[in-house]
C-alpha cells in the first residue's frame, strides 16, 4: 500500500466479488462491451456516410471544400495528444505518482476543451455560411444534395462532441476522487475505464477527421 | 451443496431490510426484478387495452367506434408498448434478473448499481412512451417508417425518444449479464454446467449490445430529421427512404431474437425440471442459441422483399432466412426428444411448455413461408405476417413468459398459488389465442391487408370470430390475475423446491435470503444431472 501518501482511502472490494482480482477484470470486460456498443453506435452513421459517398461522389468533393483541413487537423494533434496524457495519467495511478496523476488528467482535460473551443470556431464559420443541416441550409452550393453531407457532419461531429463533453465530465470526476486519494496500485478501476473511453473518443475522430475533410 | 435453511432469522430478500426507501435505492438484483415484473406487467396490460379496443373496431366492416387516424394510433401504440415496453425487456429484464445470479451461484451481477441504473432508465423511457400517449399517440406503426413519420403531425419524437431511452436500458442490461456470466459463475461451474437459461440470456445480451444501439441511432436520426433534417431519408434532396428499413430491421430483425431466446431458455428449464430428466443434447442447445444470435444478424433484408431490395441480395436474405429454421428446430426435437421416457409432471408451467411447442412450431413454419420469395410477394402486408408475428412472439415468448413465471412464482414471493385455476387459465390463453390469430391466417390468405380500419364485407365473420377470441383470451389473462393476486395474499407458503428442479436457484429458501445463499456454492456435476440425484 502506498503509505508513503498522507490521507489515502482504502478500497473495499464490493460485497458481491470474492477478490478485487476478480472486481477489476469485471470492470474492465464489461466497459470492453460498452465500448463495442458505442462502436455499433457510431457505426450506423458510418454506413451512412458511405452509402451517400457510394451514391453522390461529385458532391462529397464539392462539400469537403467547405471543410478547414487545416483546424482538422489541429484537432487531430489536440486529441492524440490527450489520449498520451491519459495513457500516463493511468500510469501516474498505477504506479502511486498522485500529483503527476493529478497533472496529466488535468492535462487531457485542457486539451479536450482545446479541441471544443476549436469546434466552435467551426461551427460558428458553417452557421455564417448557411452549410447547416437540411432544414436551415442556406449555404451555395452546386450539388442538390449537398445539405446531406453537413446533415450528417452536424450528427456525427455533434455526436462525437457530445462524447468529448461526457469526457470531460469524467475526468473531472477522476480528478475529484484523486484528490481524495482514492487512487493508488491497489485500486485505479476508474481512471483505468475512462482512459478506455477517452481513447474509444480519440479514435472516432481519427476515423471522422480523413472522412469527413481529407475525402476528396 | 444443498444448504441447512437456518436463515430465517434473517428474513427473505422481501422484507430485509424493510421501507420504500430500501426498495426504490435496492441495488439487489432480486428486488429490482420484482420492479421490472411489476412495470412489464403493467405494461402488458396496457398493451392489451389497445388491442382489445382495436379488435372490437374490427367487429364491423365500416367505421363503428374509431375513426380511421385513431386506429392507426390504436395499433401502433399496442406495437410500441408491446414490443419496446414489455416483450424485449419482459422475461430477461424481470425473470433474467432475479434468475440469473441465483443460477449461476452469484450473490448479485457483475454490476448492482448499473442494474438500478439500467431500471430508472426503462421507467424514464416509458414516460416518454406515455407522453406521446396523451400527446396525440403516434400513427406510424410501430416500425415509424420514413417517409410517413418523418411527415405526419402526431406525435412521433416522445415515442420515438422512449424508444430510444429504453433501447439504452436494454443495452446495459445486456452489457450486465454478459459480465456475469462470464465473471461471476460459482466455483465449479464451467461454461458447460451452466443452465440453458443462463446460455439462452448470454446469446440474448450478445444480441441487446451489437444491434441496440443501431435501432437507437436510426431512432435519433429520424428526432433529428423531423427537428433539424439530416437529409439521408428524405428522397426530395436524394436521401433514400428505403435507409430506413435497412437500419430499422438491422436491429428489429435480431430484436425478434432477443425476444424469443430467453424464452427458449424458460422452456429449457421447463422440460427438464418437468420431465425429471437430463435435457436431450445440452450442447447443442446451448451452441444453436449462439447460433441464432449469429444468423439473426444476417437475415433483416427478408422485411425488404417487396421495398425495392436488389433481386439479389433478396434471394440471398432468403437462403439465411432458412438457417434459422435448423439451430430453432434443434431445439425442438430436443425438447421433445427430452420428454421420451421422461416422467412427464402436467403442472401449470408444464401446460405451458406444451402450448408454446404447438404454437411455436406453427409461428415457426409460416416464418419459413414468408421467407420464402415467391410466398412473401403474395403474404407481404396481409394478415398472414400479423398471424405468423402473433404466434412467434405471444404463442412463443409470451407462454414461455408466463410459464416461467408459474415455475419460478413460488420462489421469487414465497407463496403456492392455485393448481387448478392456473389450468383452466392456460385453457382460456391457448383457446382465446387460436381463435384470434389462427383465425387471421386465413384472413390473410385470402387477402385481408394489415392495418385497415375497414375491409370487404365478405371477410366480416371472419374478423368478429377473431375479436370474439380476444375476450376469451382477456378472460383467462384476468383469470390468471385474480389467483396470482390471491396467492400473495392467501396462498400457502412455497417449500425451497417445490418442483424438484436440479439448478441453485432450488438450493436456497424461498423466497432468497437477501445474499442469495448461506455459503458459496460449489458445483461439481452436469446442471441436470437428475441420475445423480434420484440415485
Amino acid at each position: 500500500m502506498s503509505n508513503q501518501l498522507e490521507n489515502t482511502v482504502q478500497h473495499h472490494v464490493a460485497h458481491h466479488f470474492d477478490t478485487a482480482e476478480q472486481e477489476f477484470t469485471t470492470a474492465k470486460l464489461g466497459m470492453w462491451i460498452f465500448l463495442v456498443q458505442e462502436l455499433l453506435f457510431f457505426g450506423a452513421l458510418f454506413v451512412a456516410f458511405f452509402v451517400f459517398k457510394y451514391l453522390y461522389p461529385q458532391m462529397y468533393i464539392e462539400a469537403h471544400h467547405h471543410l478547414s483541413w487545416k483546424m482538422g487537423a489541429l484537432n487531430t494533434v489536440f486529441l492524440i495528444t490527450s489520449s498520451f496524457t491519459m495513457v500516463m495519467g493511468v500510469r501516474s495511478a498505477q504506479t502511486n505518482q498522485r500529483r503527476a496523476t493529478m497533472n496529466y488528467l488535468f492535462a487531457t482535460m485542457m486539451l479536450a476543451f482545446c479541441f471544443l473551443v476549436v469546434k466552435y470556431f467551426e461551427y460558428a464559420e458553417k452557421f455564417h455560411h448557411g452549410f447547416l443541416p437540411p432544414h436551415f441550409f442556406s449555404g451555395e452550393g452546386v450539388h442538390q444534395s449537398l445539405p446531406i453531407f453537413f446533415g450528417l457532419y452536424f450528427v456525427m461531429t455533434g455526436l462525437h462532441g457530445i462524447h468529448v463533453l461526457i469526457g470531460i465530465g469524467l475526468i473531472a470526476w477522476l480528478m475529484y476522487r484523486s484528490s481524495k486519494g482514492e487512487f493508488n496500485s491497489e485500486f485505479y478501476t476508474p481512471v483505468e475505464m475512462v482512459g478506455l473511453y477517452w481513447h474509444f473518443v480519440d479514435l472516432v475522430w481519427i476515423f471522422l477527421f480523413p472522412l469527413f475533410y481529407l475525402v476528396g | 451443496m444443498v444448504h441447512e435453511s437456518h436463515a430465517a432469522s434473517e428474513g427473505s430478500y422481501l422484507t430485509n431490510p424493510k421501507g420504500w426507501k430500501s426498495w426504490l435505492f435496492t441495488v439487489d438484483h432480486k428486488r429490482i426484478g420484482i420492479m421490472y415484473l411489476l412495470f412489464i406487467v403493467i405494461s402488458f396490460a396496457l398493451g392489451g387495452f389497445f388491442a382489445l379496443a382495436l379488435r372490437l373496431q374490427l367487429l364491423s366492416p365500416v367505421k363503428f367506434l374509431f375513426t380511421a387516424k385513431q386506429y392507426n394510433q390504436l395499433f401502433t401504440l399496442h406495437g410500441a408498448i408491446m414490443v419496446f415496453l414489455f416483450i424485449v425487456p419482459s422475461i430477461p429484464a424481470s425473470l433474467g434478473n432475479f434468475m440469473l445470479p441465483l443460477m449461476l451461484g452469484a450473490k448479485d451481477v457483475a454490476f448492482p448499481k448499473l442494474n438500478l441504473a439500467s431500471f430508472y432508465i426503462y421507467v424514464f423511457g416509458a414516460i416518454f412512451c406515455v407522453f406521446s400517449m396523451i400527446s396525440g399517440a403516434a400513427d406510424t406503426g410501430w416500425t415509424f417508417y420514413t417517409p410517413y413519420s418523418t411527415t405526419t403531425d402526431t406525435s412521433v419524437i416522445s415515442m420515438t425518444l422512449g424508444a430510444f431511452i429504453l433501447g439504452f436500458s436494454s443495452i446495459l442490461t445486456g452489457v450486465n449479464f454478459i459480465a456475469t456470466i462470464h465473471k461471476m459463475r460459482a466455483k465449479g461451474m464451467n461454461w458447460f454446467r451452466m443452465p440453458l437459461f443462463a446460455w439462452s440470456l448470454y446469446a440474448t445480451a450478445i444480441i441487446q449490445v451489437l444491434a441496440t444501439p443501431v435501432l437507437a441511432i436510426t431512432l435519433l436520426l429520424l428526432i433529428l430529421e423531423r427537428t433539424m433534417g439530416v437529409g439521408i431519408f428524405d428522397s426530395k434532396l436524394g436521401g433514400d427512404p428505403v435507409l430506413f428499413q435497412h437500419f430499422f430491421w438491422f436491429y428489429s430483425h435480431p430484436a425478434v431474437y432477443i425476444m424469443i431466446l430467453p424464452a427458449m431458455g424458460v422452456m429449457s428449464e421447463l422440460v427438464t425440471t418437468f420431465c425429471r430428466k437430463n435435457v436431450f443434447g445440452y450442447t447443442t442447445m446451448a451452441y444453436s442459441s449462439i447460433a441464432i444470435a449469429i444468423i439473426s444478424f444476417l437475415v433483416w433484408g427478408h422485411h425488404l422483399f417487396v421495398s425495392g431490395q436488389s433481386d439479389n441480395a433478396a434471394a440471398i436474405f432468403s437462403i439465411l432466412t432458412f438457417l434459422v429454421g435448423i439451430p430453432s428446430a434443434i431445439k425442438v426435437f430436443n425438447w421433445l426428444a427430452t420428454m421420451y421416457g421422461g416422467s412427464i409432471n402436467l403442472k401449470t408451467p408444464f401446460l405451458y411448455f406444451l402450448s408454446f411447442i404447438v404454437l411455436f412450431c406453427v409461428g415457426g413454419f409460416t416464418g419459413i413461408m414468408l421467407g420464402a420469395l415467391s410466398l412473401d410477394v403474395y403474404f407481404h402486408g396481409t394478415y398472414f405476417v400479423v398471424a405468423h408475428f402473433h404466434y412467434v412472439m405471444m404463442g412463443g415468448t409470451v407462454m414461455a413468459f408466463i410459464g416461467g413465471l408459474h415455475y419460478w412464482w413460488p420462489k421469487m414471493f414465497g407463496k403456492m398459488y392455485s393448481e387448478f385455476w392456473g389450468r383452466v387459465a392456460c385453457f382460456f390463453i391457448f383457446a382465446g389465442f387460436n381463435m384470434v390469430f389462427f383465425t387471421q391466417f386465413i384472413l390473410g390468405a385470402k387477402g385481408m391487408p394489415r392495418r385497415y380500419f375497414n375491409y370487404l364485407d365478405q371477410f366480416q365473420s371472419l374478423h368478429a370470430f377473431s375479436t370474439v377470441g380476444t375476450w376469451v383470451l382477456g378472460l383467462g389473462f384476468l383469470i390468471m390475475a385474480f389467483y396470482l393476486i390471491d396467492s400473495l395474499i392467501n396462498g400457502p407458503p412455497a417449500p425451497a423446491n417445490p418442483w424438484g428442479g436440479m439448478t441453485l436457484e432450488w438450493q436456497t429458501q424461498s423466497p432468497p435470503i437477501m445474499h442469495n445463499f448461506e455459503s458459496a456454492p460449489v458445483v461439481d456435476h452436469d446442471p441436470y444431472d437428475y441420475k445423480r440425484m434420484d440415485g
